[in-house]
């Protein structure tokens, strides 16, 4: 199949952007997006033009690398699909796509569709572990854990950490993926000890860096693991708690 | 050609890591903070070793070329992480891990580092659990085990088909909190393209920034490479894109040896690749193959829908050749016998590339929702893929490289030949010998990051207390960051006419037709022969576009490539002198009356370690003898 | 080494928990579907109150002199008419100032707008034009303060009682047009809002979940369609 491209192409973090057009010619339907992409790229080498630069590395929607906007969606069309794992068979001949990073202020566009999203590194840092040294665990089976509560937990830990919520957010807020791990963390037995410093401290972090939810669901939607606003809820609960505890301690 | 000195403590078998523990230096808690510690890599075996050095004390700088520590392929690892709990009372225990993994590994591996990963193999689960990795979990909340990957016993725990993400983001959360703490220092986006040796020792490494393209020195007292397998010198493979084999391969250029380079293993159940525009290969967990029945049609022209084939055509050729194993026999036996029957025209889909997996049994016997239930992931993740719905149809697979033994030779202590460079995980060559087995990659990724690494580089460094690292304006690390520079410059300026990828896809297709699931001399003397032709070609021809100051994915792909053909040199010969089969190294010359490796236990019984002499096609050839007291050697049968 | 802590970190004891909450983003939130929790019990009771309207004049005129004399005479006359209107100003007070903030936030969070044009999925007309919806509602709000309960600018003469306010006021198709179109935007804003309130309030359970937006639904489409009816009654003669 043929397509029409306009991809945002930009020299660097303080460059100005632009979209450009390009013709992707004879794609096969069993090509993923990303091979799409490559095959433009070929030409566009052959061509002495500079490669498109965009985000991936695992392609089997794992890492967490890849996201791009495609045609106004977070990772494209497909549900439950980072973009990566979209194939083009879900597009037809002639279509036009128009491909535009990230877009957020804790996510800085570095060059053309690639964007940095260490802000979710310092969330984590602020709360997202649970303090135990290695070497200093006890036998792994002598607390149980309910299946439903294991999970749960599953649940929530399937994040991938690829900022689609925080793309697809139209506040740029990135409560799904910060919930995620605050939740998973938060209802296990081997998170509890940690869980209202955990909270208050991932959120404050956040918050720097992030807007604030308003509750439409485009997160949800957009999440390639399909991580359930369920857990933006859990987080809320817990910092409202967090932030009793905290008067208390004091 | 010497004998290598793998260090190995005396004593017996099952109290030598204990006793050995008591016998190494220990530094000082209050003087770890006065010994630097460069580690390269993020996945499994990096994020677990930075994590625990900088709880330990030390201080740690870690670089991974990921925007972030969360990003390294140990993430893809789907099936589990074995360990010799027995909280089944199925009769497992570590001396039984410890024995399966040699013999999976086709008694190429050594008996004491093997025995040493199945020990700590029990912590590592009680670290994870402990850390908040939600792995499977029954009714009664006590943690769930499966039997993978040809295991006669229940020892796999996995957190649904995504343990190595869980396990990854593990260590990842470990490693944020030193982050925070300030123990460990973390770089990302940044690519180590040369290691420095001075006075016989390693002493650091230049980095290349990958945003900006600034070039930087970093020293250390001690530098540990965790930087994964080389699969992608395959081009297609279930790798990562941007795993490459540089950081070992510049360490490697500087002396540290090179091991048993041709061991790669080639996984029995990927999605086989739809078009030449295939970038990568999708992986299909190896657990499929505890429900799925495997088959081939029995007449090559076969064009019927796979359900319209009636039992009696149909090859179930796994169960056929190996009954007691059947569908489950051991990732190079099986990855071979699909490669015999599509070799033999029987191959099904459009390209007639591949095998069913078939769950049509299963379905009848346990109904769709208990499949669902079990596989329902990789059953919408196979469906994403090919567009086809494996409850309907059943799913083709065909094996693909996947995982690599070979790697930087490490001594007991996980130190390469360069005192002071160590290498862990993937990227040594230490636990699996020819053939890894299923769940025990994220084991000794996690055992040398979290229990001996921690250990063993203290015993280094303990008599250093005192002597200051390396400066970074040494003449040695001028040097290197000239080479790294005149590498850049050089490609940069050739200006050729073809892409990096075109090279890359050329030298994997060469590489996976002589040097894949089946070797011959002749084949490997072919690709011997083609390989530096096509590395010429390649250094007059590529052409990479941009510059060297900003984000360019082109460059960073030119270098690895450079490096894998270099590599590529180095499997082929290392298949060729190797004239025996074993576990993922299959000689065509050297195989029993029906078809199966035939090890050469007098002649082979060694691990080939290859030192750099500066011409990639002569290199010079060492060896560790492997001796085997708690082990028999024995012909490996499945049937 | 950290050391592990069983509870929060100590805050400054100085700082009340409420102001400690505001400080953040989800702590507006709070203070966002607390007040919105109270309008809903206004509105609600507003329409059921204005359900008199059907009973005449005398019943109607009848209930706005019960309002103005609600628990007299343990308190004044008028004193908790007028207690509950400050509580709702202060709420309104509230819920605008969080609003304006996390908006004035959220713009701050991307300040590069996407080039192309947004496919929203889940994000619905009502969760998109909150803030929209919110000032028609606050415009009309003080409109309709003006013209009711102040009559500065009901078109009734001086001194008529509050039911010949309602009709005179609703005989104007301009007055009914504009009441029309605000009340469908309050029935927007409640749908996202009473919603939304369980999201920010962190009420959530598996089994519940799926009542949250039928409750959003069902408390939309009966504080609305009351509402919406007086104009319409007025209008076509059913109130007169």
């Amino acid at each position: 199949m043929n397509l029409t491209l306009r991809v945002w192409r930009q020299a660097g973090p303080d460059a100005p952007g632009r979209f450009e057009t390009y013709e992707a010619k004879g794609i096969s339907e069993d090509s993923s997006f990303l091979e799409m992409l490559d095959t433009v790229n070929e030409e566009l080498v052959a061509e002495g033009e500079e490669p498109i630069e965009f985000m991936h590395d695992c392609r089997e929607g794992i890492c967490g690398t890849c996201g791009l906007m495609i045609n106004g969606r977070a990772h494209g069309p497909e549900l439950g699909t980072a973009t990566c794992q979209l194939h083009m068979r879900t597009y037809s001949d002639g279509d036009e796509l128009v491909i535009e990073p990230f877009r957020a202020a804790g996510f800085p566009i570095i060059k053309d569709l690639v964007v940095g999203r260490s802000a979710f590194d310092r969330i984590i840092e602020a709360g997202g572990y649970v303090t135990v040294d290695t070497g200093s665990a006890p036998d792994a089976n002598l607390t149980p854990v309910p299946k439903e509560t294991a999970d749960l937990a599953m649940d929530a830990a399937a994040c991938i950490g690829c900022g689609a919520c925080v793309a697809a957010c139209p506040n740029g807020a990135a409560q799904l993926f910060t919930s995620a791990k605050i939740s998973q963390l938060n209802v296990l037995p081997q998170g509890q000890p940690e869980r209202y410093q955990r909270t208050l401290g991932m959120v404050e972090v956040m918050e720097e860096h992030f807007g604030s939810c308003t509750n439409m669901g485009e997160c949800e939607a957009a999440c390639p693991k399909g991580i359930s606003i369920d857990f933006i809820a859990m987080m809320n609960k817990d910092y409202r708690k967090a932030t009793f505890a905290g008067r208390k301690a004091g | 050609m010497t004998v290598l000195d793998s260090r190995v403590p005396d004593g017996p078998l099952e109290s030598k890591w204990e006793d050995h523990k008591f016998d190494m230096k220990l530094v000082n808690p209050n003087n770890k903070r006065r010994f630097e510690i460069i580690i390269v890599g993020t996945g499994l075996a990096g994020a677990s070793a930075a994590a625990t050095l900088g709880e330990l004390g030390y201080k740690v700088k870690v670089f991974t070329y990921h925007d972030s520590a969360r990003r390294a392929h140990s993430i893809a690892a789907q099936g589990g992480i074995n360990a010799a709990k027995n909280y089944h009372g199925d009769g497992d225990s570590v001396f039984r891990l410890f024995y399966d993994t040699v013999k999976g590994g086709d008694y190429r591996s050594r008996e004491a580092n093997v025995h040493r990963l199945a020990e700590v193999s029990n912590s590592i689960i009680d670290q994870c659990v402990a850390q908040g990795v939600p792995f499977a979990r029954e009714y009664g909340g006590l943690l769930d085990n499966r039997s993978f990957g040809g295991a006669q016993v229940s020892r796999t725990f996995y957190a649904r088909g995504q343990t190595g993400q869980q396990l990854l983001l593990g260590a990842y959360q470990a490693l944020s909190r030193q982050v925070k703490e300030g123990n460990v220092e973390l770089i990302t986006k940044s690519e180590m393209l040369e290691l420095v040796v001075v006075d016989g020792k390693a002493a650091g490494i230049v980095v290349r920034d990958l945003v900006t393209g600034e070039i930087t020195r970093h020293s250390a007292h001690a530098t540990v490479l965790a930087t994964g397998g080389y699969a992608n010198a395959f081009f297609l493979s279930t790798m990562a894109m941007a795993s490459n084999v540089t950081a070992a391969w510049r360490a490697h250029r500087k002396g540290a040896f090179f091991a048993n380079p041709s061991f790669t293993q080639i996984h029995p159940t990927a999605i086989p690749s739809s078009d030449e525009f295939q970038s990568k290969l999708t992986l299909m967990s190896e657990s499929l193959r505890n429900d799925g029945r495997i088959w081939v049609p029995e007449d090559p022209d076969e064009s019927r829908h796979p359900a319209d084939i009636p039992e009696e055509e149909r090859d179930y050729y796994l169960e056929r050749r190996y009954p007691a194993f059947g569908n489950l026999a051991p990732r190079d036996i099986s990855s071979r016998a699909a490669k015999v029957v599509v070799d033999e025209g029987k191959g099904v889909g459009p390209l007639k590339n591949g095998v069913y997996l078939d769950f049509a049994d299963v379905m009848e016997r346990l109904g769709h929702d208990a499949v669902a239930d079990k596989y329902g992931n990789l059953f919408e993740m196979y469906e994403r893929i090919t567009g086809e719905d494996p409850y309907e149809v059943p799913m083709r697979i065909y094996p693909a490289p996947h995982y690599t033994m070979g790697g930087l030779w490490v001594d007991y202590h996980l130190q390469t030949t360069i005192p002071g460079l160590f290498s862990i995980g993937e990227s040594n060559f230490s636990d699996h010998g020819a053939n890894r087995l299923g769940a025990s990659a994220l084991m000794q990724g996690l055992a040398d990051g979290y229990f001996v690494l921690p250990y063993t580089i203290g015993d280094y460094l303990a008599p250093m207390l005192g002597q200051p690292k390396v400066e970074t304006s040494a003449p040695e690390f001028d040097q290197a960051e000239q080479d790294v520079q005149a590498r850049i410059e050089k490609y940069l300026n050739t200006n050729g006419t073809r892409s990096v990828d075109w090279f890359h896809r050329e030298l994997g297709k060469l590489l996976w037709d002589y040097c894949g699931m089946e070797r011959t001399k002749e084949g490997l003397e072919k690709a011997l022969s083609e390989i530096p032709a096509l590395r010429a070609e390649f250094e007059r021809d590529v052409r990479v576009l941009g510059s060297a100051e900003s984000l360019n994915s082109s460059l960073e792909k030119v270098g690895r490539v450079a490096d894998f053909f270099e590599l590529a040199e180095l499997m082929c010969k290392d298949a060729l002198v190797r004239e025996e089969s074993c576990g993922g190294h299959f000689r065509a010359e050297h195989q029993t009356d029906d078809g199966e490796a035939q090890r050469d236990d007098e002649n082979f019984a060694h691990v080939t370690a290859w030192e750099w002499t500066g011409d990639p096609g002569d290199p010079t050839e060492h060896r560790e003898q492997l001796d085997f007291e708690y082990v028999t050697l024995t012909q490996r049968s499945y049937k | 080494m950290t050391t592990m802590q069983t509870t929060a970190p100590a805050r400054s004891s100085r700082t009340p928990f409420l102001v400690e909450l505001y400080r953040s983003a989800l702590g507006k939130k709070y203070v966002m579907a607390i007040t919105g929790l109270i309008f809903m019990g206004y509105v609600l009771a507003h329409m059921l109150g204005n359900l008199k309207l059907y009973q005449g004049a005398e019943e109607f005129n009848t209930y706005a002199d019960f309002l103005r004399r609600l628990l007299y005479p343990i308190m004044p006359e008028s004193a908790t008419l007028n207690l509950m209107r400050v509580v709702l100003v202060i709420a309104l007070v509230l819920h605008v100032v969080a609003a304006a903030q996390l908006t004035a936030m959220n713009r701050k969070a991307r300040p590069e707008r996407y080039r192309s044009k947004r496919d929203f999925v889940a994000a619905d007309f009502a969760a998109r034009t909150m803030r929209w919806t919110g000032v028609i509602v606050l415009l009309f709000v003080i409109y309709h303060l003006a013209d009711f309960t102040w009559g500065w600018v009901n078109p009734a003469p001086e001194g008529a009682s509050i039911y010949e306010r309602v009709v005179a006021s609703f005989q104007v198709p301009a007055i009914s047009a504009f009441y029309l179109v605000a009340n469908l935007a309050l029935g927007v804003h409640l749908y996202h809002g009473v919603w939304s309130l369980f999201q920010s309030m962190g009420w959530v359970s598996r089994r519940f979940n799926h009542w949250r937006r039928m409750l959003a639904v069902g408390f939309t489409v009966v504080v609305i369609g009351g509402n919406l009816s007086f104009p319409i009654a007025v209008l076509t003669g059913i109130i007169d």
